[in-house]
């Protein structure tokens, strides 16, 4: 498996640490529902869905991949600082 | 029919031309009392326990392939009562108590090998929650021996004692844990449902959940629309895609575990044993081939197929644990899917919907908890009540904290099992 | 026998081998199969359930029969297939699952009982007495089960592991595969071409035809010597590719050193995993054999197999030759044999229409439905419209037609389509992205077709790769027609097999079927059919054809079971390369390694790191000796103590503060510049991921130290963070573990010790409790906080990484010029027992805050990260298992960790438990063992008895519940 870095290009998989589904935090003045359905709960689509990879072994981006959770297609990529996942303050 | 090692003699003697199917392959009815969503071994003993200890026989199972073809008939056999968190404790120390009995119980040999499970440690601090566990496990009423290292040696004399990169300091054994034919699991509790009257329905993929104001009425299906007083889900790998039918979000993520299977050897390994260090547990079927398998690959996926970088990484934990193993071949590898919650434990619990069960989230914990699933989850059906031995997997727990079960001790979050 | 001036290895060198203890000679270019066929050996094995006399079957890595033993003592390597092992000087090879010999094999017995071990028999008996299974039943079965035997010593050899990219993976070199490769080598592009055989060249080594009026095998030569003069071409004999993976990666396993004798340092075998853009398969057809009575005697072989023998290897299986056959290519066989000098006592062709020939004669529209012989077929017998007719045969030959090597186009989970004209399934075109199929893997099977095919899809791959196709000129050859008509069993009494290792017959899945195990994966897994070490690669489109006429569906309907990785069997030591011994896992080492050895000190390992854990002295014979002297010196002198594995992390930027305010739960923008302060990080979920200190070194710059344990996760949760969630701030990240090498100085003459080396002095007004800054240490800049992880007046002292081995020793020997000296981590740990202070013991990654009783620490002004998720009800619940101190007070002085406590009245039971202890030690300074523990509403319970079980070590002790700070409560110590 092989994943895109925005900055270093095609890598190998070994490269990254995959944290899982790419949410926006909630603000900070919400709800403890909100909160459990970012922390918790999940779409766990399968198909195209968005995650957040970690290249550790390389350049330390984080980056928002779209990835097919059946074929394993990479979609597409991006840098995770460019997909508004921070709450609005 | 009854199975026997005479009815065996008898059909030799006579042409083996008396078997008969193991079950029937029946029409869907319009209606039943429960119906059952997947055929693996879940739903298949919650079937069985729904006819046999509460005595509703008006029930189907619908399974969109073929009955066992999930993670029942993908896994690495492991049987055991060694958790240590209330909840779990005496959930599987229930579970483990059923897999004792289940060949007479079913008629059926599932080949449930009380060979012992021993994990390995490697440091003092993974001998102290070795030690927490065992206790815990003991407490509950199960067994669990600490094994020093010549203790362990004289046990499993093949592993890596003197130049691991993580020394073999010792294990914690439980000599009631084993392994059992995984597929025969499934046909065992299939034949005793289908005996008892129950409708097994293969081939039959449900596409809806039917729920009128708050109740659920009943499921739409490639074979039709079936009504049901009662909706029972037991889809595990897919268990988020089934609850969505129903308007339902579960705290679940589908990841891909990978095991392996080696060509036929002649006996090396009695035991099941597991390391501390890269995760490897690994044990060697009645058939010959080494059967084991390490961490998931840590992506979500429904592929049941994974990549290399965790296939190496097994095999590089084998020949650094047990380096008298590295001549044995890989013959097979596969996926399973696994319904991965938060905490890393599951959930048997009402699911907010009048008439629709859960049963979910077992994470790569599923095989082993097999008998005890079916048995709390059909009580869980028929009666309204959690079993007593399933109080603890309850659906809210995330929400609130409270009685989470997180054994790893990773974190009650996603992608941390 | 060898069939003069046949074959391909005329005048190859003689190589002596040997065979169950009987030496043979054989050819250099020989496989041990050839070998053993030119010595007259037929019976090779026997089958895994009824101990069948098995021989070979064909002449490739699928075969199920001939699977032997190689070499002896520690590098003994089972189940190595005949047909693929090359033999050389000395090579020792052995049957294997036979006893005392395959010749005589007492267990052939259970095939007198074959009646009884139908399909699925086992589920159905042995479950009475229930006791036996475990005790009787089993231990027989597991006995007799297994194929070969591992040495059951660590493998003394080595592997290898390594990487490949490339424009274009060639898999396999026949006609589709050698055009393919010279395609896209003559056009630049970067080609591997790798072969599975010894030799490259395919099906075209085996068969007599000619390319571009050159014999096959020359035009091989030929384009071999154009593609090894290719610098970006490389070949890879003796390479299966063995697994097809995402985005174009491919695992595929090199034989290096299989086919010669030993040579110190050269690596068995090499894994590659290989990345290629674009991947063409050109993997050939695997020959299926026809299920009819007593098919699997030693003798009976594929027809290619046999021609491969032949042509090939220049031996004759036989010398009256059968041939049993459904297609016109499978003739070919007998045209050959009878060419070569040797006698076809008949070719039976289930076809009414086969064609006629001169050289051998025909029975057309027959079948052979029995065979006679046992340890070598000695008759076929055949049934026509005449009637039955018994032949004389040693060696029949068998084609039911041919199954395209499409395995790896289903490893993405893929599913072959099937071929009505061929009868065969071919690929599913797109299955696995970027790899197309060409020559008889894509159900081409003639010589031009595949040569057209190979051209075809080298070009598709260039023009995807933006390279232009320079010369695909089309070489001429042979079109034969296959002219196939599908026959899968020969209908009659006896087992006829289907599954030949596995012992899988037709009855078997008749029988399946009967029992309602109608779907494929069900009769697969209720006979085992196809689970053999072939993988069903011989048997599982018979079977599944038997299973449709059965169930009396289509084959289509009936469906496929999975190809799964890996293609060909792997051994474990090739996927896990290099981790044997040490390899498993880096090695960190501390600077102060060297020294610490040199004084003695005892090593154990801390996640990668290596620490000192004690440093013995004198006459001490135990760690405790140890371990209560060196408590010794921090508490009344001076210890040194290297902490260096401990995470450090550099942050700057004017938003530093803010980050730490959001992942930290306590406030750090307050913290003034030459100040440090303890931190405490949360999960999202609410629970406690870490803890350390941070310091301030200046208005944007904070340096954070993390647990050894989390060190990577902080960092790379901070990362997450920065990047993710707040990527408007202007701060920087960098983790530098690795740069400073940090020196804990802990004890009461800690100050004086390093006013020795530091070039301004200290006191306790100019560097306070929680104070940092930057110092000059002997000329190094360095840095330095006060700080104490053990309760007394204490610093941590950082220098650059490469000052970390002259600095340890400095201050070592100066430690012991003030009766001090190093300390190491048994001590690190009793010290801060004492003082409560928390390690990943009690972070153990289910507690809170609250449970730690710090949920003061918890900022109510600010948002952090698992701040929310804290607040939820069951993370805050009065009876929570929370952190107190132990102390015993019965007469059971001993505590332990991991064990478990109870009210001292109630019974031993888990519904009972109130908590464990996480961390024990023996406290000098009080005289008596101390734990820290988690105890069910724990602080409310200060002064209760507690009862401590644990069951494993045989302990059982009443305990007081205390304050987990058991040394110095005020801290006076540490701020003096």
């Amino acid at each position: 498996m092989r994943i895109t870095c925005p900055i270093c290009g095609d890598r190998d998989r070994r490269e990254f640490y995959v944290k899982g589904a790419a949410l926006a935090r909630p603000e900070a003045s919400a709800t403890l529902e909100d909160w459990h359905e970012h922390v918790n709960l999940r779409d766990n689509r399968a198909g195209e869905t968005k995650e957040l990879w970690y290249h550790e072994m390389g350049c330390s981006a984080w980056i928002e991949v779209c990835r097919n959770t059946v074929s394993h297609e990479i979609v597409s990529t991006r840098l995770a600082a460019t997909a508004d996942l921070g709450a609005k303050r | 029919m009854r199975f026997s090692g005479w009815r065996v003699l008898k059909e030799g003697l006579t042409g083996n031309k008396g078997w008969a199917p193991h079950w029937r392959d029946p029409e869907p009815q319009p209606e039943y009392d429960v119906v059952i969503i997947g055929g693996g071994g879940h739903g298949l003993a919650t079937a069985y326990n729904l006819a046999k200890e509460h005595g509703i026989t008006n029930v189907a199972v619908l399974e969109k392939g073929y009955l066992g073809g999930g993670n029942v008939g993908r896994n690495t056999t492991i049987v055991r009562a060694n958790y240590y968190l209330p909840g779990n404790s005496e959930f599987y120390s229930h579970s483990l108590k059923q897999w004792e009995g289940l060949e007479e119980e079913l008629n059926y040999n599932v080949m449930m090998s009380q060979r012992g499970q021993i994990m390995v440690y490697h440091n003092d601090g993974q001998r102290d929650a070795m030690v927490r566990r065992g206790n815990a496990i003991i407490n509950q009423g199960d067994d669990a021996e600490l094994l020093s290292r010549e203790a362990l040696r004289k046990l499993v004399p093949i592993l890596n004692y003197d130049n691991a990169r993580f020394p073999i300091m010792g294990g914690l054994l439980q000599r009631r844990a084993g392994t059992a034919r995984h597929d025969a699991v499934a046909w065992g509790f299939a034949r005793g449902a289908d005996q008892r009257g129950v409708d097994l329905i293969q081939n039959c993929e449900v596409t809806g959940i039917d729920v009128e104001n708050g109740k659920v009425r009943g499921v739409q299906t490639s074979r039709g629309v079936i009504r049901a007083k009662k909706v029972a889900l037991a889809a595990a790998g897919r268990s988020g895609q089934v609850a969505a039918m129903a308007g339902l979000r579960l705290p679940i993520e589908s990841h891909v575990l990978q095991a392996f299977v080696s060509e036929g050897i002649k006996p090396v390994l009695d035991h099941v044993v597991s390391f501390a260090e890269g995760h490897l547990y690994v044990s060697q079927s009645d058939k010959g081939g080494l059967v084991f398998g390490s961490y998931l690959d840590f992506y979500s996926s429904y592929a049941a197929r994974g990549n290399l970088p965790m296939v190496e990484h097994t095999m590089e934990t084998c020949v650094s644990m047990v380096p008298a193993l590295a001549k044995a071949k890989v013959l097979r590898s596969w996926g399973g899917i696994m319904d991965m919650t938060p905490d890393g434990s599951p959930i048997i619990d009402h699911s907010g919907i009048e008439g629709l069960y859960l049963n979910c989230g077992w994470c790569y914990g599923g095989f082993k908890a097999i008998p005890g699933s079916g048995n709390a989850y059909a009580h869980l059906i028929a009666t309204d009540r959690p079993h007593g031995a399933a109080t603890k997997f309850k659906l809210d727990r995330f929400r609130s904290g409270q009685g989470l079960m997180d054994e790893e001790g990773t974190g009650a979050q996603h992608n941390l099992h | 026998m060898r069939v003069a001036g046949k074959g391909l290895l005329q005048g190859a060198k003689p190589v002596t081998f040997s065979f169950n203890g009987r030496h043979m000679m054989g050819l250099e270019g020989d496989t041990l199969a050839s070998a053993l066929l030119a010595n007259g050996v037929h019976l090779v094995g026997r089958s895994f359930k009824y101990h069948r006399p098995r021989g070979i079957l064909t002449a490739g890595s699928e075969e199920p029969n001939a699977l032997v033993t190689v070499g002896s003592g520690a590098q003994q390597d089972p189940n190595v297939r005949a047909t693929q092992q090359e033999i050389f000087e000395g090579l020792e090879a052995r049957s294997q699952n036979c006893w005392p010999s395959v010749e005589h094999d007492v267990q052939a017995v259970n095939d007198l009982a074959a009646p009884f071990f139908g399909a699925g028999f086992y589920y159905k008996t042995f479950m009475w007495p229930s006791a036996f299974w475990e005790k009787i039943y089993e231990p027989i079965i597991r006995k007799a089960a297994g194929l070969g035997a591992l040495s059951g010593q660590p493998d003394p050899d080595i592997s290898e592991k390594a990487y490949a990219f490339c424009d274009l993976l060639v898999i396999g070199s026949g006609p589709a595969g050698l055009m393919a490769a010279l395609v896209a080598g003559r056009a630049g592009a970067d080609v591997i071409l790798a072969e599975e055989d010894a030799s490259m060249g395919g099906r075209l080594l085996s068969e007599v035809e000619q390319i571009d009026g050159l014999p096959g095998v020359d035009w091989v030569a030929q384009v071999l010597a154009e593609l090894g003069d290719m610098d970006n071409v490389r070949l890879m004999p003796r390479t299966a590719v063995t697994g097809a993976y995402d985005q174009g990666t491919y695992g595929a396993l090199e034989r290096v050193a299989h086919h010669h004798p030993r040579r110190a340092g050269l690596p068995r075998e090499c894994f590659w995993r290989i990345v290629a853009k674009r991947a063409v398969l050109a993997a050939g057809a695997i020959e299926r054999p026809i299920a009819f009575a007593n098919n699997d005697r030693p003798g009976i072989m594929t027809a290619s197999a046999v021609r491969s023998y032949l042509n090939r290897w220049g031996v004759a299986p036989g010398l009256r030759v059968t041939l049993f056959a459904n297609n016109d290519q499978a003739h070919h066989t007998a045209r050959d044999l009878v060419q070569a000098g040797m006698h076809v006592a008949m070719v039976v062709d289930s076809r009414h229409d086969a064609p006629d020939s001169d050289l051998f004669p025909v029975m057309k529209g027959a079948q052979v439905c029995n065979t006679g012989g046992r340890k070598r077929i000695d008759s076929i017998t055949v049934r026509s419209v005449a009637g039955e007719e018994r032949i004389q045969t040693d060696c029949l030959a068998m084609s039911g037609g041919w199954n395209p090597t499409l395995h790896l186009t289903c490893h993405l989970n893929g599913r072959p389509q099937w071929n009505r004209d061929i009868a065969s399934f071919v690929p599913t075109p797109g299955t696995v992205p970027g790899l197309a199929c060409a020559g008889a893997c894509n159900g081409e099977f003639s010589t031009a077709g595949a040569l057209r095919e190979g051209v075809e899809v080298a070009g598709q791959a260039l023009q995807e790769l933006g390279l232009k196709v320079v010369d695909a000129a089309l070489p001429q050859a042979g079109d034969d027609a296959y002219n196939m008509t599908a026959i899968w069993a020969v209908p009659g009494k006896g087992r006829a097999w289907l599954d030949f290792q596995n012992d899988v017959t037709v009855k078997d899945v008749k029988q399946a079927a009967t029992e309602n195990f109608r779907s494929v994966e069900h009769m697969k897994r209720y006979t085992t059919q196809g689970m053999a070490t072939d993988q069903g690669k011989n048997s599982n489109v018979a079977a599944l054809a038997v299973l449709a006429d059965a169930t009396g569906r289509g084959i289509p309907e009936t469906g496929t079971t999975t190809f799964r990785p890996p293609f060909v069997p792997v051994s474990m030591a090739a996927m896990g390369a290099g981790a044997a011994g040490m390899g498993f896992k880096p090695q960190r080492f501390l600077t102060s390694h060297l020294a610490s050895k040199e004084l003695g000190a005892e090593q154990i390992e801390v996640g990668l790191w290596y620490r000192a854990s004690y440093f013995p002295e004198g006459d001490e014979s135990n760690w405790r000796q140890s371990c209560d002297r060196e408590i010794g010196l921090v508490r009344d002198h001076v210890g040194v103590c290297d902490v260096s594995t401990l995470g450090k992390i550099d942050i700057q930027g004017p938003d530093a503060a803010k980050l730490l305010d959001f992942v930290y739960s306590n406030t750090f923008s307050t913290l003034k510049v030459g100040k440090v302060r303890y931190g405490l990080m949360l999960r999202e979920d609410g629970f406690v991921m870490d803890d350390g200190t941070t310091a301030r070194m200046g208005e944007h710059h904070y340096v954070m130290t993390t647990t050894t344990a989390a060190a990577g996760q902080v960092m790379a949760h901070l990362e997450f963070v920065r990047q993710a969630l707040r990527p408007e701030w202007d701060v920087q990240i960098t983790s530098v573990t690795e740069q400073w090498a940090q020196f804990a100085v802990a004890g009461p003459k800690s100050r004086e010790l390093l006013n020795g080396i530091l070039s301004e002095k200290i006191d306790n007004d100019s560097w306070p409790f929680m104070g940092c800054g930057t110092v000059d240490v002997m000329g190094v800049q360095g840095r330095l906080f006060r700080i104490s992880f053990s309760g007394e007046m204490a610093y941590e002292l950082a220098v650059p990484a490469r000052y970390g081995d002259a600095l340890f020793r400095e201050l070592v020997s100066r430690a012991k010029t003030l009766d001090g000296g190093a300390y190491g981590m048994e001590a690190l740990n009793v010290l801060r027992i004492e003082k409560g202070f928390l390690t990943h013991a009690e972070l153990n990654g289910t507690v809170t805050a609250f449970d730690l009783g710090l949920q003061g620490m918890v900022s109510k002004k600010k948002d952090c990260i698992g701040k929310p998720m804290s607040a939820r009800p069951g993370l805050m619940a009065e009876d929570r298992q929370r952190l107190v101190g132990l102390k015993p007070i019965g007469a059971v002085k001993q505590l332990t960790s991991g064990a478990h406590l109870f009210n001292p009245d109630d019974p031993v039971e888990r519904i009972y438990d109130q908590g464990y202890v996480t961390s024990v030690g023996f406290s000098p300074a009080l005289g008596h063992m101390i734990g820290l523990a988690f105890l069910k509403s724990g602080p409310d319970r200060i002064g209760d008895t507690v009862r401590l079980v644990d069951h494993l070590r045989g302990i059982d002790a009443l305990c007081e519940v205390v304050d987990p700070v058991f040394f110095d409560p005020e801290g006076t110590r540490a701020r003096g």
